[in-house]
């Protein structure tokens, strides 16, 4: 056991994500003292959820109006700290907000982070971080050398399970808020939520993903259609993001979203390394590409070699027969 | 407006990427070149100059010297100049690390702007354009997906789980911008030329006046302890489409009980 850990837990509208129920229920294999630091509107209501996965107590830092979350947090994190003294580990998801308030807090309490975490473990009362490097064809493990210090992991999403062991609800703390400061000018003058039919990428059962081998950004409509059929998500290659035919969000890889679907569909995609570290634990794989060489081949339980051009329409048109 | 764009250069990736055991790092032997990730923020530092009629675009890196041929690529680009902080005490930094370094490079050459991609290639902890904002006391806007500035304020659109936030934000500010939001241009012969006689700053810690003490590998307070090879996962059947692999497709999807 090593001593207390507080974990950063993102919620909604009371309903932690699935990363705080996650990273919790890591945190309290190895803690006895979990703390969680949540924002937002009616944290209170995720109590249960989190108590229920090992959380001890549960900061409220409350809603944080127009403000961008990463300075507001980070700030609120190191007065907590100033005021109740550092835990052994603080861990924070590897996600937007998380990596602006894990950078704030480093650079604030001059600490080193430990990011793109996979695992962890415990070696000799401290805690060993996993790293997967070369799109994950290597684990490197690391560790903080400051024994004395916070350890602070951002912690990629998918990397524990979330377990429920029937804690009772989270106690509910307050934490103040310090005053804004420079660091705190960024406005939000406009939140906007993208209407999306189907399951998020991170939770998803089914991800249909589409890469260069679609040949044109219209082609990508299939990735949907299929993904839409499936009740599933749709994602995408590196290559397809950069070249500018959908956002940042939809990508998949080792920088861009970790997915653990029950299936992946990779249509044209060739598999780069960079790109099966986002996917190749997925339970099932499914590759499309015309190349018979492509490396996505490797890695997947069934390959087809053909123009995914030609074979998508027919799957669609398959699987809606197959609806009616 | 004048912008400073921070920018990684990392081993090529054609070169066979590979770590050096002794030192537990990256091997960078084998010659830099600009991040493809880094392209996109030079871009857009360009396209707000342009917008603006005034202002310069500086480039920034921290890389051993032979990064200066990756820095003309941005040059040739258009960038006005480069900056390239050099000391072997660097070696094995960290991302906080390299924060501090550009943090003083910024405030030696000033800008009203300074743009980072979200995330190396290559190391891609995506956290230095935070710690760069908080060291220099900056407000920060991550994950940028569009970029409007004008003359004292930016409205960016932020990538976020549900869609994206619109964001107001005085200058200066850092802003980090994601892949494929414009279209990088390529480089002019003009430009190439213009590029090469171009001189690049390069800049020791000492010039910097950061303590050699608390820089890289030591300043990095981590340690790498092991790095082994993972086992591949074991491929599976692949067939030839004859005009009805949809039919297994199916049948497999509906035996995983996704369908």
């Amino acid at each position: 056991m090593i001593g207390p850990i507080w974990v950063v837990c993102e919620q909604r509208q009371g309903s932690p994500r699935p990363i705080s129920l996650e990273l919790v229920s890591a945190a309290s294999q190895w803690s006895e003292e979990v703390c969680g630091i949540a924002y937002g509107e009616s944290v209170s209501d995720g109590a249960t959820v989190l108590g229920a996965h090992g959380l001890r107590r549960l900061f409220d830092l409350g809603d944080l109006g127009d403000a961008l979350v990463g300075p507001r947090v980070a700030s609120a994190i190191s007065a907590a700290i100033t005021s109740n003294g550092a835990p052994s580990a603080l861990f924070i998801p590897a996600t937007y907000d998380g990596r602006d308030i894990a950078g704030r807090l480093s650079a604030k309490l001059d600490l080193p982070l430990l990011t793109n975490v996979v695992g962890l473990s415990e070696q000799d009362g401290v805690l060993v971080s996993e790293h997967a490097i070369f799109g994950g064809t290597r684990t490197v493990t690391a560790r903080f050398t400051n024994d004395a210090d916070m350890s602070i992991f951002v912690i990629r999403p998918k990397s524990f399970e979330a377990k429920s062991a029937g804690g009772p609800a989270a106690e509910i703390g307050r934490l103040e808020l310090p005053k804004p400061g420079p660091a705190d000018a960024a406005q939000v003058i406009e939140h906007h939520v993208e209407e999306r039919t189907g399951p998020s990428l991170d939770e998803a059962s089914v991800v249909v993903s589409g890469g260069r081998g679609l040949g044109e950004p219209a082609n990508y409509a299939l990735v949907e259609q299929l993904a839409t059929l499936l009740h599933g998500a749709p994602g995408a290659t590196r290559a397809i993001v950069d070249a500018g035919w959908v956002p940042y969000a939809y990508q998949v890889g080792q920088t861009g979203k970790v997915v653990k679907p029950e299936v992946y569909l990779a249509c044209g995609i060739s598999g780069a390394i960079q790109h099966l570290a986002g996917m190749k634990n997925s339970r099932h794989i499914v590759a499309i590409n015309k190349d018979p060489l492509a490396p996505i081949f490797q890695s997947s339980d069934f390959g087809v070699v053909g123009d995914v051009n030609k074979l998508l329409p027919r799957l669609i048109k398959a699987l809606e027969a197959r609806a009616r | 407006m004048n912008i400073t764009v921070c920018v990684k250069l990392i081993p090529n990736a054609e070169a066979q990427t590979r770590i050096d055991l002794q030192s537990m790092t990256l091997d960078r032997s084998e010659g830099l070149v600009l991040d493809d990730s880094d392209t996109y923020s030079v871009e857009m530092a360009l396209q707000i100059v342009e917008a603006q009629g005034s202002g310069e675009v500086t480039v920034v890196s921290m890389a051993p010297r032979d990064g200066a041929d990756g820095l003309r690529t941005a040059l040739a680009t258009g960038a006005s100049n480069a900056v390239l902080v050099s000391d072997s005490a660097l070696s094995g930094s960290d991302a906080l690390s390299t924060a501090k370094v550009l943090a003083a490079v910024v405030r030696r050459v000033g800008a009203d702007l300074v743009l980072c991609a979200t995330e190396s290639t290559d190391g891609y902890t995506g956290t230095v354009p935070s710690q760069l904002a908080e060291l220099l006391g900056y407000p920060s806007v991550t994950f940028a997906r569009r970029v409007e500035a004008s003359a004292d304020s930016v409205v960016v659109e932020r990538q976020t789980e549900e869609g994206f936030d619109r964001v107001r934000c005085p200058i200066p500010v850092v802003i980090s911008v994601t892949a494929g939001i414009v279209e990088p241009r390529y480089p002019t012969f003009r430009g190439i030329m213009r590029a090469r006689s171009l001189p690049i700053d390069i800049v020791s810690l000492a010039d910097l006046e950061i303590p050699e003490v608390g820089a890289g590998a030591l300043g990095a307070r981590q340690t790498v302890l092991a790095a082994v090879a993972n086992e591949g996962r074991g491929a599976g059947v692949v067939e030839v489409d004859e005009g009805n692999a949809e039919e297994r497709i199916v049948e497999l999807l509906s035996e995983w009980k996704v369908i």
